[in-house]
């Protein structure tokens, strides 16, 4: 069964916690996390509500791996109405807090309303309570969950919090559980702010003990991590580089945005990669690479533990940033420095640390300091407006924006508010690098096309994780397409976005799908789960996903002209490298995507394509 | 011939694979709060170290029980607590100078390590061998032969 078939709901306004049962025909139709939680959440809300008013609900939930031997089965998702989009906000985590979840005996926790005064969810197995947080509030992620474990005397509690950035609403601000894992974009940790609900705590015992058939479970699980072993990038590259393995290899393709995306390619991408974090420092001789760490239930290990250079002039003068933590990972090196032309390896880890410990998106934050840097030295911001001298490049401005936005003084209140709203305010809404708000992350979609259909369909806003095709473009996963045309990208894009759609809902990590197709996942589930799950149920499921959200969003009032890119993308040709001279074809990909996908040309599910899948 | 756990802290990841193979191999349940290894994390320093029994040859907590309830399995060499006998007075947790037999307030009992009746569960699901089982006479050989590496002397013939 893998599903406990309990579901955790907690009224903020009231104070209460009920117990439900789970829907399991839902279970059967949209099989857990990012899919049942979504289904969840569209019957419950309004899709005009505002996603910061108490009208909006959080849901945090487990899949039906989560908390098993199943390689990678750790994750969890957070899901809501974002408010940096005002599209569906789905956002994954992994560490242990999922897990733990599914060991206290729930597969999901909805909250709704908005509690009076600050508090935290206290669980332990059946036993759930509201606790007061108002000596939590004004704290960041990491002294919460010190705080919390010394309070109840268990080490072992896991935690997802917010910082300031979460209290204050920042518009990306994150959840952050086990001090540096993150349900990371859209902006989820500002609607757990606006809840007034500052922690999760769990501690669970009972452990997952119901999968429908353990032996063939072994057996599919077991044949499923030779695959990850065996494989080059999920068995040697993720776990010695990280997903930063990827930073000199997409440099070279000229897919590196640089400069809020003036250009492709970074002169300084080698000092900020995998291979300079196993380097020595030449100012103290050790790595900034301490170790590979592993989220729960992982076999590929991918995550970074480094330590930063004690004398770098960000953290002389404080300790606390001085021990082993995470990052950084490509996403995050990538936002923090080649976006702002920034390419102190030092400084990246400072404003990394920074966003893991007051709960922001290193990405939307990262690509947000790129465009008011492109401002500045454009002349539109001043140094006395932002508080500091801010060209390309400048790690003293990244360093004092990372810190003024944390904990929102100054102009930190206006980098909140994502980079649409900050190059609105400023007469440049051209100049903010996204999609329906959200930033875009580490592929340029000049080098790279189909990442740029992908960005403009996704639901949550430009994300890399709705449909990776870089697999494909890239490294050739599963079958190696032509990163520089746009021909088969549309079907290419589909298929990547419903198959990772099962991945996310199963409870496990996309980046197994470095090494995995659904043809690898598909046993495991079906060992796993109650019903039979065949290959043709988990495409229609990833499809039905895939499709129920964009019908959220339609009704939200996203339509057509909002699939788009911004017009240095499709107008301005990349000026170096393999894609030099090319703008994204996006034009050419979109009605084509739409037909694939069973659309109107104006981007709505038609009758048929509705029926089809039950919607 | 008996083999032993060998734990190589420096290979773990912390990914607690070990923890559900042997909680489920001893309760049918995925259950980390049940394993009876442990991986302890130590976040700040980026280190993680498995832990369990050792199988002492001269086992304290088997030597401490006033009731016999730790005895040794002569095929694999495991000190097993028999739990029909054990009547939970913890007296072998205290006589334990690694703390690797713990109380178990569910069953009332104590529990710890029973290398799985010679194929143990963690062994076989750690990822990256940082848990082996190994020939208990060659425990320590492999670090051994790592230093002989260091030695830096030439192949030379006589």
């Amino acid at each position: 069964m893998a599903w406990t078939r309990k579901i955790l709901r907690v009224n903020l306004t009231a104070g209460t916690c009920t117990e439900e049962p789970l829907n399991m025909q839902w279970a059967q139709d949209y099989l857990g996390s990012r899919g049942l939680a979504s289904k969840y959440l569209i019957s419950e809300i309004d899709p005009k509500v505002d996603p910061l008013s108490p009208d909006n609900k959080m849901i945090m939930a487990t899949g039906p791996l989560t908390g098993t031997m199943a390689s990678t089965g750790g994750r969890y998702t957070v899901v809501t109405k974002g408010p940096l989009t005002g599209a569906i906000a789905c956002s994954n985590s992994g560490g242990f807090f999922g897990a733990e979840m599914k060991f206290a005996g729930w597969d999901m926790i909805i909250f709704e309303g908005k509690s009076p005064k600050p508090v935290y969810l206290f669980v332990e197995n059946e036993k759930a309570e509201l606790r007061d947080a108002s000596h939590l509030w004004g704290k960041s992620c990491w002294e919460t969950e010190e705080i919390i474990k010394s309070q109840h005397q268990d080490p072992q509690i896991r935690i997802s919090s917010i910082g300031k950035a979460g209290e204050n609403q920042v518009l990306y601000a994150c959840v952050v559980n086990d001090l540096h894992r993150a349900a990371g974009r859209s902006g989820v940790g500002a609607v757990m702010g606006s809840k007034n609900l500052k922690a999760v705590a769990l501690r669970g015992t009972r452990g997952v003990g119901n999968v429908k058939d353990f032996p063939a479970f072994m057996k599919a699980t077991n044949e499923a991590k030779k695959v990850l072993h065996d494989n080059a990038v999920t068995g040697q590259g993720l776990p010695k580089y990280g997903t930063q393995v990827l930073m000199n290899v997409i440099n070279e393709i000229g897919a590196l945005p640089t400069r809020n995306h003036r250009d492709v390619q970074f002169e300084d991408a080698s000092k900020i990669s995998a291979e300079a974090m196993h380097e020595k420092r030449e100012s103290d001789g050790k790595t900034h690479l301490v170790t590979n760490a592993a989220c729960f239930g992982c076999t590929i290990a991918c995550g970074r533990i480094s330590e930063i250079d004690k004398g770098h002039f960000t953290v002389k003068n404080s300790p606390k940033y001085w021990g082993a933590s995470g990052g950084l990972e490509y996403e995050a090196a990538w936002a923090l420095g080649a976006a702002n032309g920034v390419g102190d390896l030092e400084a990246l880890q400072y404003a990394n640390l920074i966003c893991n410990e007051q709960g922001m998106d290193p990405i939307s934050f990262g690509a947000t300091v790129g465009a008011a840097m492109e401002l500045y030295e454009m002349g539109v911001l001043t140094a006395e407006q932002i508080g500091i001298d801010s060209p390309f490049g400048s790690a003293e401005a990244l360093a004092k924006m990372v810190e003024m936005t944390a904990v929102g003084e100054g102009f930190g209140k206006e980098l909140g508010m994502g980079s649409k709203r900050l190059c609105a305010k400023y007469g440049h809404p051209e100049l903010s690098m996204s999609v329906k708000g959200q930033e875009f992350p580490a592929y340029d979609s000049r080098g790279i096309q189909g990442m740029g259909l992908a960005y403009a369909t996704s639901n949550r806003g430009a994300c890399h994780l709705r449909g990776y095709t870089v697999a494909s473009e890239v490294l050739g996963i599963p079958v190696k397409t032509d990163p520089l045309a746009t021909d088969g990208k549309p079907e290419l894009v589909k298929a990547f976005q419903d198959a990772t759609a099962v991945f996310d809902s199963a409870g496990i990590c996309v980046f197994t799908s470095f090494a995995w197709t659904l043809a690898d996942v598909q046993p495991q589930l079906d060992a796993a789960c109650e019903g039979e799950w065949t290959m043709d149920k988990l495409n229609e499921v990833g499809e039905r996903i895939w499709n129920m959200e964009r019908m959220f969003n339609n009704a939200a009032g996203f339509t057509a002209k909002d699939d788009n890119l911004p017009p240095r993308l499709t107008q301005e040709p990349a000026k170096t490298g393999p894609a030099k001279g090319l703008v994204n074809g996006l034009a050419k990909m979109l009605p084509e995507y739409y037909q694939v996908r069973g659309w109107t040309p104006e981007g709505e599910p038609t009758a048929d394509t509705r029926q089809r899948l039950g919607l | 011939m008996w083999k032993s756990l060998v734990i190589d802290p420096a290979k773990c990841t912390g990914c607690l694979q070990c923890e559900m193979a042997c909680s489920y191999e001893h309760t049918g349940v995925m259950n980390p709060a049940n394993s009876l290894i442990k991986v302890f994390n130590f976040e700040h320093e980026g280190r993680k170290v498995p832990y369990t029994c050792t199988q002492c040859t001269e086992a304290w907590c088997l030597n401490a029980c006033p009731v016999d309830a730790i005895r040794i399995n002569k095929a694999t060499g495991a000190k097993e607590v028999f739990a029909d006998t054990c009547v939970g007075c913890k007296v072998c947790t205290i006589a334990c100078p690694f703390g690797t037999i713990n109380y178990n307030q569910v069953s009332g009992k104590v529990q710890k390590c029973d290398l799985c009746a010679g194929d143990p569960a963690c062994a076989k699901a750690c990822p990256t061998e940082a848990i082996t089982y190994v020939d208990a006479n060659w425990t320590g050989y492999d670090r051994m032969q790592a230093w002989a590496a260091k030695a830096n002397t030439p192949a030379t013939a006589a």
